[in-house]
């Protein structure tokens, strides 16, 4: 199996902060690929120039065999790298399948079409249903996003993602501000789903992240300072010393 | 998987029937077409005149509040393009080309492209910066007819005669123009309101509340605004084929800022977004035009504080209290 998406000594700086310093990491089909690292390590910096947000400064991205690293977020996300947002980022005036459905006709042919009602295109609907019905927020789709409570939102935010039928997730951080219960029911979401659609995975929740990735990847600085499996870098003292010291990760692990 | 019909009869949360949604729109149309036989009783074609245009401020407006109201785009250059469709038109006639065979293309190509190219640059910014780009692309086109010496720069140009709908003679009497100009609204509220729900709609109406999100879910948002700014530039320059034809008479003024204003409050007081608000706004800006400007000589001293208070008290326009309730936007 070829790396579906390949980042080579990715860097980037604002000002004298260098925010991803010589990153470089991969992520296969059928994994779930963890970054992990404290607040301001740089971990949604690497996520917005993957996603395209953000130009990197030099370095590499290679998705699906093409050299992205210049190419617009739009086009990424039309090639099937597909991003969720750690700050929510939805359409508030829209409804929940209405926030589905838009990321779904995305996928689902032109959309310069200028008078038949979008509500009655039912294979988009049904796209949008799927995506809601997989992170179990199909009964909600007639309420507005707006109306969501915050675990909801980010149940949503994830939907919307998954609407777009992408062949790679990058999440940032999908259980930020969620409670345990509710994280653990994305976490078993995201259980089912990771073996059929390779995740690159930001995640502070430790029991997600033990839970879900193949890999974990250790970001202190904007730096990679220990990538393997999560036997190892529970094992890692480095990584225990720079992150995973704390008494409530240690719990944990 | 659940049963995909249910919910998706009413996505728009919308509980209003089709009826409903289109009421307030049905009653103003109506109304606009007894307009010529209300007017016979009072023996006057002043009121024909200014239910002309009050339908052609609608027509503009309800251009720009594809912009305005669905996309975001505050455009404050939208009049240039009235006056565009007017200037194209005066000068088809000035040179004996009164056939709407060759004006209306004239005047859907040269808007469509002037708001290609300005658009093309103006939606490379956004927020403040896009109002004073899109203002001093109006200002341009306005220093441009005023320079047009053999069409009679400042002052003007007066038309001998109006355009011809295939030896008809339909736009010559005011009765066939007002009909001509109403049955071109409505096809345009009736467009506006299918664009609004559609594909491309939803993409703009998404792009303006997050255009971060609708980027990451694959849309070239710069795409689609541009289209939208192209249609919407169109759409004000046939307003500017009918102002031409019923005024008889053309002028750089029509490209100021100020008409662009004028739009603008008109969006606002009608109803950034909705049905029916650039059909109200207009008809409400006439009325009190109208009706203020014979009280006082400095009607407009009256009005602004008055489209202050309307913006403050109503923020969905007159349309928000007659409308049928729609989702926010
Ligand atoms: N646009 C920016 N301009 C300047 N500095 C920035 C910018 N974005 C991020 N930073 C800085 O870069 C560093 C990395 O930020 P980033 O948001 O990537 O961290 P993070 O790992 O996602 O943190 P968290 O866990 O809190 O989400 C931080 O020090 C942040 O202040
Ligand atoms: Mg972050």
């Amino acid at each position: 199996m070829t790396t579906l998406l390949m980042v080579e000594h990715l860097k980037k700086k604002f000002g004298a902060l260098v925010a991803t310093d010589d990153v470089s990491l991969s992520l296969n089909p059928g994994e779930c690929h963890a970054v992990i690292g404290p607040n301001g390590a740089g971990k949604t910096t690497l996520i917005h120039q993957l996603s395209g947000k953000l130009t990197p400064d030099s370095g590499r991205i290679i998705f699906n065999g093409a050299d992205v690293t210049s190419v617009p977020p739009h086009i990424r996300a039309h090639a099937g790298l597909m991003r969720s947002f750690q700050i929510t980022s939805l359409i508030p005036g829209f409804t929940v399948l209405e926030n589905a459905a838009l990321a779904a006709q995305a996928r689902a042919g032109s959309s310069f079409r200028f008078f038949r009602p979008a509500a009655r295109d039912q294979a988009v609907n049904v796209a949008a249903l799927e995506a809601l019905d997989a992170v179990g927020l199909a009964d909600r789709a007639a309420a507005m996003a707006s109306e969501l409570s915050h675990g909801e939102k980010r149940a949503l935010e994830l939907a919307v993602a998954l609407a777009g039928r992408p062949k790679a997730l990058l999440l940032d951080e999908p259980m930020a501000g969620m409670g345990r219960e509710e994280s653990r029911a994305l976490t078993e979401v995201l259980v089912d789903l990771r073996h059929s659609l390779p995740i690159l995975l930001v995640e502070h929740d430790m029991e997600a992240v033990f839970a879900l990735a193949d890999r974990i990847s250790v970001l202190v600085y904007g730096r990679i300072v220990a990538s393997g499996t999560p036997d190892q870098i529970r094992a890692d003292p480095v990584v225990r010393d720079a992150y995973l010291g704390d008494e409530a990760d240690a719990a944990v692990l | 998987m659940k049963d995909a019909a249910a919910p998706l009869a009413a996505p728009h949360a919308d509980a209003a029937g089709p009826l409903r949604r289109a009421a307030p729109a049905l009653v103003l149309f109506a109304f606009l077409a007894l307009i010529p036989a209300l007017a016979e009783v009072w023996g006057g074609g002043y009121l024909t005149s200014l239910a002309m245009r009050a339908m052609i401020l609608a027509l503009a407006a309800s251009a720009l509040d594809l912009l305005i109201g669905r996309a975001g785009l505050v455009s404050f250059g939208h009049a240039a393009y009235v006056g565009l469709g007017a200037y194209v038109t005066g000068i088809f006639i000035t040179e004996g080309m009164a056939s709407v065979a060759l004006i209306l293309p004239a005047v859907i190509i040269s808007c469509a492209l002037f708001a290609f190219i300005t658009g093309a640059i103006s939606l490379r910014t956004s927020g403040v910066s896009f109002i004073m780009i899109t203002l001093a692309f109006g200002q341009m086109l306005y220093f441009g007819a005023s320079s047009l010496s053999a069409y009679g720069a400042d002052d003007g140009l007066t038309l001998w005669e109006r355009a011809d709908v295939f030896g008809t003679g339909l736009l010559y009497d005011n009765l066939g123009l007002f009909y001509t100009l109403l049955l071109t609204l409505i096809a345009a509220h009736v467009a506006a309101s299918a664009l609004a729900a559609s594909r491309f709609g939803r993409v703009l109406i998404g792009a303006k509340q997050n255009a971060e999100r609708v980027a990451a879910m694959g849309f070239d948002v710069f795409r689609y605004r541009l289209a939208a700014y192209v249609i919407a530039g169109v759409v004000a320059g046939i307003a500017g084929f009918f102002l031409a034809n019923q005024a008889e008479f053309v002028s750089p003024a029509y490209m100021s800022w100020q008409r662009s204003g004028d739009l603008i409050i008109i969006v606002v007081l009608g109803g950034m977004g909705t049905r029916s608000g650039a059909l109200l706004g207009a008809i409400a800006f006439v009325a009190l035009e109208e009706g203020l400007s014979s009280l006082t000589h400095d009607w407009r001293l009256i009005f602004g504080p008055l489209l202050i208070l309307a913006a403050l008290t109503a923020k969905r326009g007159i349309a928000g209290l007659v409308d049928a309730p729609e989702a926010r936007r």
